[in-house]
C-alpha cells in the first residue's frame, strides 16, 4: 500500500508562500504528486488554490519554497518553463477558441508542418487524422475534424483541452475546476477523461470545491484552508463528511447540512 | 489500499463512469449531406451575392457595353482596387483588429511618392521602395500602440485617419503651394519598379485578339488599329497575386492559424503559445502594405498624386469584407470571400452606371447589399460554429 513512499514524486512543491503586497496568499503549503494519481486539490473560495496552482504553473514565482520535478530543484519564470517540464494547465474558459475546428485548435501552437517546395505548410491532412484518432480515444464523435469547438459541449471541450495536453507530452496535467460550469452527464465525461489520462501514468491535479467530484476519481486529497494545507489524505482514509468539514473550516457548514439534508 | 471496502459516498458513480459508453453517436445531431456540408463555408454568402449581382446586371445593363471588353476593364479594375485594399482588411479583422487609417494612408503614400519622385528628382524605384517603408513602419507603429495600450485598435487608428490626412495636405502644400502633384508618369518613364505598378500584361496577346477580331479596336484617331483593351493592367495582377497570397496564408499555414486564434480569443491563443503580439503587429503591417500598393498604382495610372486620394476607402475595404462573411469582431472570415465583396461593390458600382441608373441611388443599393449579405452570413456562420 505504501509503494509511492519508494517512488519519487513527479512534482513536489515544498513550502510554498507566496504573499501579495501585506496578503498572505500562501503560508507554506508543501505537496507531493505521483505518476498515475489523481491529486485532488479541495478548497473553498479564497483558500489559495488558484496561487498554488499558479505557482506550479509558472504563472507567479512564490515568495518562498522549492519546486522540485522529478527529484530535481526548479525554477520556473514563466508559464513556458514549466510546460517544458511537462506541467499543463487546462483552465476552464481559456482553452479553446469556439470559432475554429477541433484540429485546428488541438494543434494550435503546435501545429504540424510539411514543406512544398521549400516553403512550409500546415498539414492539415495530418492534424486531421491525428485529431480524430485522439477523439475516438476520449470517446467523442466528431462530425468531422473541421468541426467548429463551439458546437461541442462545455465537457467536450474540456475533454479536447486535456487530451491534447497529453497529445502534447504533458506529464502533469493541472485541471483548473473543470467541471464547476458542467451538468451532470457532461461531468462525468470529463471524470471519465481523467481516469483515462491517469491510466496512461499522467498525474493529474484537479482542483475543485465539489467534494462528490473529488472522491468520484481521487486518489489523494489535499484541503487548502486560509493559505494553509491540512495534510494529504489517501482514499479511503477519509469520509466525504471530514473532506467537507474541512474545506469549510469546520462549524457553520454542520448546521447547514442537517437542514439540506447532507447534500451540498 | 482496499478500494471496495472505503466508505464511499460516490462508489456507485465511480463503477458507472468505468462503465460509461462514451462512443454512441449524438443522437441529437442529424446527419448532414455532403453537399450540404461542402456548400456552408465562410465564403457562401459572397458567392450567392455574386452570383445575383451578376444576373441582375446581365439583366439590367447587358445592352450597355457592361460586358463587352472594354467594359469588363472597367468594372474589373475597380473591383481590383477594392480587392488590394480589402485583403489587408481582412486578414487584420480576422485578426481582431480594425485599421480605419487605410484611406489616408492611400493618400499619404501616393503624394510622398511624388514628393519623392518628381519634387525632390529621386529615381522612381527607391522613391517606392522609401514610400513603402514609412508607410509599413506606421503600420507596425499603429499596431505597436494598440497592443502596447490595449486601447482598441478603432480609437488608435481612427487618430492616425487624420493625422496621416492632414499631412497628405499639409506636406505639398509646404514644398510645392499646391495639393496635387503631377508629372509622375514622366519620373517613371523607363523605371523598373514603377512599371510593376503601371504597366500592362499580356499586350502584344491582346493586339493579337484585336487583330483577329475577337475584341475591338479603334477605328480612328491616333490609337487607330490598337484594340480598346491593349493588356492587363499590373493593378489586376497584384489584386489577383495578394488573393492567392493572403488566401494561401490564412488556410493553408500555420501562422494562418494563430491569424484565426488571435482574433478568435488572443488569451486562449498565448496560453496555447501563439505569439499574438506579433501576429497582430505584422497583419496592422500588411494592410498598410496593401494600402501602399493601391496607392502606388493609383499614381502611375493617373500619373499625379492629390491630396484627397482614398477617402472613405478604410470603409469601402470593411465592407467588402464584410459582404465577404468575415466577422467584425474578429476570429472568423475567408480571403476569397473578401475579394467576392470586392467584385460585388465594383460590380454594383459601375453597373448602375451602366444601367444608367441615377448615381445617389449607388449608396441605396450598397447599403441593401450590406444589410442582406450581413444577415445571410451570420445565419452561415450559426452554421458552421454553433454559435447561439
Amino acid at each position: 500500500m505504501n509503494s509511492q513512499a519508494t517512488v519519487t514524486p513527479i512534482i513536489e512543491m515544498r513550502n510554498i508562500r507566496k504573499h501579495y503586497g501585506p496578503v498572505i496568499a500562501l503560508a507554506g503549503v508543501s505537496i507531493k504528486i505521483y505518476p498515475g494519481e489523481c491529486h485532488c486539490l479541495l478548497g473553498d473560495n479564497g483558500a489559495g488554490k488558484s496561487t498554488f496552482i499558479k505557482a506550479m504553473s509558472g504563472v507567479v514565482k512564490p515568495t518562498q519554497g522549492d519546486i522540485f520535478v522529478n527529484g530535481e530543484q526548479k525554477f520556473f519564470n514563466n508559464p513556458r518553463d514549466a510546460m517544458q517540464a511537462g506541467i499543463a494547465t487546462v483552465h476552464q474558459h481559456l482553452a479553446m477558441i469556439p470559432l475554429m475546428s477541433v484540429s485546428r485548435n488541438f494543434f494550435l501552437g503546435n501545429e504540424p508542418t510539411k514543406k512544398i517546395a521549400g516553403i512550409q505548410f500546415y498539414d492539415r491532412k495530418h492534424a486531421d487524422s491525428k485529431t480524430m484518432e485522439a477523439m475516438s480515444k476520449m470517446g467523442i464523435n466528431l462530425r468531422g475534424p473541421d468541426q467548429a469547438v463551439g458546437t461541442l459541449s462545455g465537457g467536450e471541450r474540456q475533454t479536447v483541452a486535456i487530451s491534447r495536453a497529453v497529445h502534447f507530452g504533458a506529464r502533469v496535467l493541472i485541471l483548473d475546476e473543470p467541471t464547476s460550469a458542467l451538468g451532470v452527464r457532461q461531468t462525468s465525461n470529463v471524470l471519465a477523461t481523467i481516469d483515462k489520462v491517469r491510466n496512461e501514468g499522467v498525474a493529474v491535479v484537479f482542483i475543485t470545491h465539489n467534494v462528490r467530484h473529488a472522491l468520484a476519481v481521487g486518489d489523494r486529497f489535499t484541503v487548502l484552508n486560509r493559505g494553509q494545507t491540512h495534510g494529504t489524505a489517501m482514499r479511503g482514509d477519509i469520509t466525504p463528511e471530514d473532506l467537507q468539514n474541512l474545506m469549510a473550516g469546520g462549524q457553520e457548514l454542520a448546521t447547514l447540512e442537517g437542514s439540506l439534508g447532507g447534500t451540498v | 489500499m482496499n478500494k471496495s471496502s472505503a466508505p464511499f459516498l460516490c462508489k456507485d458513480y465511480r463503477v458507472n463512469l468505468m462503465n460509461n459508453k462514451l462512443s454512441i453517436p449524438d443522437e441529437r445531431v442529424k446527419e448532414m449531406s455532403t453537399f450540404r456540408n461542402s456548400l456552408i463555408r465562410p465564403e457562401l454568402g459572397g458567392i450567392i451575392g455574386t452570383i445575383v449581382v451578376f444576373i441582375i446586371f446581365i439583366i439590367l445593363a447587358s445592352d450597355s457595353g457592361m460586358f463587352s471588353s472594354q467594359g469588363v476593364l472597367n468594372w474589373s479594375i475597380v473591383s481590383a482596387q477594392f480587392m488590394i485594399i480589402a485583403v489587408g482588411a481582412c486578414l487584420l479583422m480576422i485578426a481582431g483588429e480594425f485599421d480605419l487609417s487605410v484611406g489616408s494612408m492611400i493618400g499619404f503614400a501616393g503624394m510622398l511618392i511624388a514628393i519623392f519622385g518628381v519634387t525632390f528628382g529621386w529615381p522612381m524605384w527607391m522613391a517606392i521602395l522609401l514610400t513603402f517603408a514609412i508607410c509599413i513602419a506606421i503600420g507596425a507603429l499603429n499596431g505597436f500602440i494598440c497592443i502596447r495600450t490595449g486601447l482598441p485598435s478603432f480609437i488608435v487608428t481612427l487618430a492616425f485617419l487624420f493625422i496621416l490626412r492632414g499631412f497628405t495636405i499639409f506636406l505639398p502644400q509646404t514644398i510645392e503651394r499646391k495639393t496635387i502633384i503631377g508629372g509622375i508618369r514622366e519620373a517613371a518613364e523607363g523605371d523598373w519598379l514603377g512599371a510593376v505598378f503601371g504597366e500592362k500584361l499580356f499586350m502584344g496577346f491582346f493586339q493579337y485578339l484585336g487583330d483577329l477580331g475577337i475584341i475591338s479596336v479603334f477605328s480612328r484617331g491616333t490609337r487607330a488599329g490598337e484594340p480598346v483593351v491593349n493588356g492587363i493592367p499590373m493593378l489586376i495582377v497584384w489584386a489577383l497575386i495578394l488573393v492567392a497570397f493572403g488566401h494561401i496564408l490564412l488556410t493553408k499555414t500555420r501562422f494562418g492559424n494563430w491569424i484565426f486564434a488571435s482574433g478568435g480569443d488572443a488569451e486562449a491563443a498565448r496560453n496555447s503559445g501563439v505569439p499574438v503580439n506579433k501576429v497582430k503587429i505584422l497583419m496592422f503591417m500588411f494592410t498598410a502594405f496593401c494600402a501602399t500598393v493601391f496607392a502606388t498604382c493609383q499614381v502611375m495610372e493617373f500619373g499625379s498624386a492629390g491630396a484627397d486620394r482614398g477617402l472613405l476607402k478604410e470603409f469601402e475595404a470593411i465592407i467588402a469584407v464584410v459582404i465577404g462573411g468575415a466577422l467584425l469582431t474578429g476570429g472568423y472570415g475567408s480571403v476569397i470571400g473578401a475579394a467576392l465583396g470586392a467584385l460585388i461593390f465594383g460590380v454594383v458600382q459601375q453597373g448602375l452606371f451602366f444601367a444608367g441608373v441615377e448615381s445617389s441611388l449607388f449608396r441605396v443599393f450598397l447599403g441593401l447589399i450590406l444589410l442582406g449579405a450581413v444577415i445571410l452570413n451570420t445565419y452561415i456562420r450559426r452554421l458552421i460554429t454553433g454559435e447561439r
